[in-house]
């Protein structure tokens, strides 16, 4: 699915990295243990988490993949989103709850990113 | 060819933690690596970076690229790990609660960073500090 259908069906705001939303992606992880994201989740995937620090965007970055969303409304500091947009990268925010967003996600056809 | 770069990693200083991380990143796809190094490399860092931040009194990374391999040494002087085989343990934590509220604290870092290295040795000593060597094959 094309990243601008993420957006629509999580009714998201976007906080940056715009360019990308006609960008696919096949597979999504759900999480707020970034080691545990390191480990587990698998390239090219969105990440939804309920954290909005610096080091959610590093994660990402180093494991390759190609999207944030903030889910429960939560909305990263100026500086946060500063560090986004420098780094060219696609971040979200919806309103629903973690459990929710995977869930629509999930049931438009997005599957789970695990690698073990 | 050779290619050498060395960083600091202050203790606790989660706002540029990271850093060094993105910068060997970048310069390894600079240097024409294949992606699929690039990703185990900076995957293995980064938690090095972190648990350099999070745990060690500061420390250095040190990045060789040579014709055959890539060569990450992570290191500081302080407080040292007492049970290698307790941290190796997937699951195992002394994270604190400043750690933890970023995302920190699984217990996975040193485990994953032996999974995404082609060779991993670990050299700790309470009082003396702890060593890292990670041999990634071109
Ligand atoms: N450089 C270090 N200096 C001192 N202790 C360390 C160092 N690196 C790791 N440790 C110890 O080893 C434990 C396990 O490290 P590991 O990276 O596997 O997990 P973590 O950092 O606690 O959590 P995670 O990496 O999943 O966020 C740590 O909790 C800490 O007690
Ligand atoms: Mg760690």
């Amino acid at each position: 699915m094309k990243l601008s259908r993420v957006q629509e069906l999580l009714e998201a705001v976007v906080l940056s990295g715009e360019s990308h939303l006609d960008d696919e992606v096949l597979t999504g992880f759900g999480c707020d243990l970034m080691s545990d994201v390191l480990c587990f989740a698998r390239e090219d995937a969105v990440l939804l988490t309920g954290l909005i620090n610096k080091q959610v965007l590093n994660t990402v970055d180093m494991a390759n993949m190609n999207s944030i969303v903030f889910v429960r409304n939560k909305m990263p500091s100026e500086d946060v989103i500063k560090m986004a947009q420098e780094m060219n990268l696609l971040v979200m925010s919806t309103k629903y709850i973690l459990f929710e967003a995977c869930g629509m996600l999930y049931a438009n056809g997005l599957k789970g990113a695990h690698l073990r | 060819m050779s290619y050498e770069l060395a960083f600091e990693v202050e203790r606790g200083d989660f706002e540029t933690a990271g850093g060094a991380s993105r910068k060997i990143k970048k310069t390894l796809q600079q240097l024409g690596i294949s992606s699929k190094i690039i990703r185990k490399v900076s995957i293995a860092g980064y938690e090095g970076e972190m648990n350099l931040a999070i745990h060690s009194w500061g420390g250095t990374i040190l990045l060789e690229v040579a014709e055959t391999e890539i060569i990450l040494t992570i290191q500081d002087s302080g407080p040292g790990i007492p049970d290698l085989h307790l941290a190796m343990t997937e699951g195992w934590s002394t994270a604190g609660v400043e750690a933890r509220r970023m995302g920190f604290g699984a217990g996975m870092g040193l485990p994953n960073m032996d999974r995404n290295a082609d060779h991993f040795e670990i050299e700790s000593k309470v009082g003396n500090g702890t060593k890292i060597l990670m041999k990634f094959f071109l």
